[in-house]
């Protein structure tokens, strides 16, 4: 179990270099002069020169590189170089904040209603009930959010006017529903898929045949062998879920007006400023592969098999 | 990525392909589903024969018209037809995601798959590592760093190729466009598809008739290419089904951000991103409705399908 423990902590930090080492080289060596930007239409040679010096970016790549990451650890992101003299720590954190909160708002409705939904459509195998939300999940998660926003949009506010067209007002804001379904909606249908597939999995095995042999009651067996079995691979998918909050949602960001972090993201990758581009994606790796190591860490606690192997 | 946890447990006895299609018949939704893409793709490779006007038609005298006879999905503030521009719209996304689907999913990910399960040990390790780092850059940021930063490299080639020698028209004919946008899902797609297959080949590897033939001298790329690929095609397909659906979106996400292809030409994530700011919604409403449909027809479609796949070749459910 240690070994196990040990040999995927050594693998995440050759990961997060190679991932930091490729978006920093694709910031670098692509197109589009940060500096061009930033002057605008004072660009002139000398003056460019002069902040390429200021800001460190005529030195060679290994040791930009270097010197980011070593900031990088403690602490210190750089500086943006859109809005110039503000650090890319404050700029980013309260936007992650914002789309934490929605991305939870989000993982409450589609864990809320599609752990149970998944359940109960697994139990009532062979009625109609299974095929038919199974081809509606489907259905459901594959409709585009650029296209599902704006017709949400278009109906609760211009049409029915219950909510207000965009904005951001903090957690307990009615304009918090609109977005909170375009993302949670989808994830109910996913919810579901998976704890409908996780169930049947159990079901299908010897020893709830034998739970019910022994004379256990439905209810019994239902809740403690079945359930708790077929959380297990929900756990993982929990696990990324929260990874995700961080992440944002830019195109529900972006139609929704919401200051999030996927909106930002995508507007530093447009305007070439590149440490926020940096620490974006490398946060957002570092989220997403700590998540899979508690996933994995998680699902070789609860299940032995795994363990042993 | 989202299916791979569905399509684990899936092990597939091949030899029943004709059964398996008998089975998929049976499936209305399928067929369904098949139909609906026949129609929508046809249409869209046939744009120029189907509607009559042109994507660029600006006809001033009918602008900001909501659906008539004349123009089935409306006309936008310039007068140009909805319909028609949507069912080019449809051409460019399958044109992209079938290219993106062939030479990522198909070449890339099934021959790495193939090599990774079969030969284990270091190469397995590389190739599962270097799809372990594609796959933990977060969700499609990725997809949106290559396009954004590969495209403005590639025009200048283009530029360069056309300057220095007879080739012209390179950069006009928005061949450029295509490039980036497919090597961008190229680099996205084929982690999922080499997963799967070398788990797939991971279970076959140990089996009688591979010992069989490594026993009578076959060279591995016979066993990997005849032997063993074979074997994986109920995987491919259901894989293929559900990735084709999966490149749709993101095709739409990129051109949504201006990185796929560029207008005049239209793509359905360029109008989608017209119609949905609010003062559009207000004014002219109908410009989402089509390609809106549109769009979540070929997702949900492909989707459904490769649902129904993996349903009719997993002999568990049956």
């Amino acid at each position: 179990m240690w070994i196990y423990i040990v040999r995927r902590l050594v693998w995440i930090p050759i990961l997060l270099l190679f991932v930091s080492l490729v978006t920093f080289a694709l910031g670098r060596f692509g197109p589009g002069d940060p500096v061009v930007v930033m002057l605008g239409n004072r660009y002139d040679e000398s003056t460019a020169e002069r902040l390429r010096d200021e800001l460190g970016l005529n030195r060679s790549f290994v040791v930009q590189y270097g010197d980011y990451m070593w900031g990088f650890f403690k602490g210190d992101f750089g500086e943006s170089l859109r809005f110039r003299g503000r650090p890319v720590r404050d700029l980013i954190l309260p936007k992650m904040w914002v789309s934490a909160q929605l991305g939870f708002a989000a993982l409450i409705i589609s864990v809320g209603i599609g752990l149970p939904l998944g359940f109960f459509i697994a139990t009532r195998q062979g009625s109609w009930i299974d095929p038919t939300s199974v081809a509606l999940s489907l259905f459901i998660m594959s409709i585009p959010v650029m296209v599902i926003a704006p017709a949400l949009l278009w109906v609760g506010c211009l049409k029915l006017s219950w909510f207000p067209c965009s904005g951001w007002g903090g957690f307990f804001d009615s304009r918090l529903v609109i977005p909170a379904i375009v993302m949670g909606v989808p994830g109910i249908a996913g919810m579901t898929r998976i704890m409908r597939a996780s169930t049947l999995d159990v079901l299908g095995q010897d020893f709830i045949r034998t739970a019910r042999a022994k004379g256990l009651s439905e209810w019994k067996v239902n809740s403690v062998h079945v359930f708790q079995n077929a959380m297990i691979p929900i756990v993982t998918i929990l696990a990324f879920s929260c990874a995700g909050l961080i992440g944002g949602a830019f195109i529900t960001e972006t139609i929704l007006g919401i200051p999030g972090i996927g909106r930002f993201a995508v507007d530093a990758i447009f305007d070439r400023d590149y440490p926020v581009i940096m620490a974006i994606t490398l946060i957002g790796s570092i989220a997403f592969v700590i998540a899979n190591l508690i996933a994995d860490i998680s699902y070789a606690f609860i299940d032995p098999r795994i363990r042993l192997n | 990525m989202k299916f791979e946890f569905l399509l684990g447990n899936l092990k597939i006895n091949d030899r029943q392909l004709p059964r398996f299609i008998q089975r998929l018949v049976r499936k209305k939704l399928a067929i369904v589903c098949i139909l609906a893409l026949l129609v929508l793709y046809t249409c869209g490779i046939f744009a120029e024969c189907v509607s009559p006007y042109g994507y660029t038609d600006q006809d001033y005298s009918s602008i900001l018209q909501s659906p008539n006879s004349d123009h089935w999905a409306g006309t936008d503030r310039t007068g140009r037809d909805v319909l028609t521009r949507t069912l080019w719209g449809v051409q460019n996304t399958l044109i992209l995601t079938v290219v993106a689907m062939l030479t990522g999913g198909l070449v890339i990910g099934v021959t790495l798959g193939l090599l990774a399960g079969y030969m284990g040990g270091k190469t397995d390790g590389v190739i599962m590592r270097i799809g372990e780092i594609f796959a933990s850059f977060p969700d499609i940021l990725l997809v949106i760093i290559l396009a954004a930063t590969l495209r403005p490299r590639i025009l200048e080639l283009a530029r360069w190729v056309e300057d220095s020698t007879a080739i012209d028209g390179l950069v006009r004919t928005g061949i450029v466009d295509y490039f980036v946008v497919s090597f961008a899902l190229v680099a996205f797609g084929w982690v999922g598809m080499a997963r799967l297959v070398r788990g797939q080949i991971l279970a076959l590897r140990e089996a009688d008739y591979i010992q069989a033939a490594r026993a009578i001298g076959a060279s591995t790329k016979r066993i990997l290419f005849f032997h063993l690929l074979p074997n994986c095609i109920s995987v491919i397909v259901v894989t293929v089904s559900m990735g084709m659906g999966a490149l749709t979106g993101t095709e739409i996400v990129l051109s949504w951000l201006g990185l796929g292809i560029q207008p005049p030409r239209p793509s359905l994530g360029t109008m989608l991103l017209g119609a949905g700011n609010i003062g559009t919604l207000r004014d002219t409403p109908w410009e989402l409705l089509v390609p809106g449909i549109a769009a979540f027809i070929m997702v949900v479609a492909w989707n459904l399908l490769g649902d129904a796949l993996s349903d009719a070749l997993n002999p568990k459910t049956r």
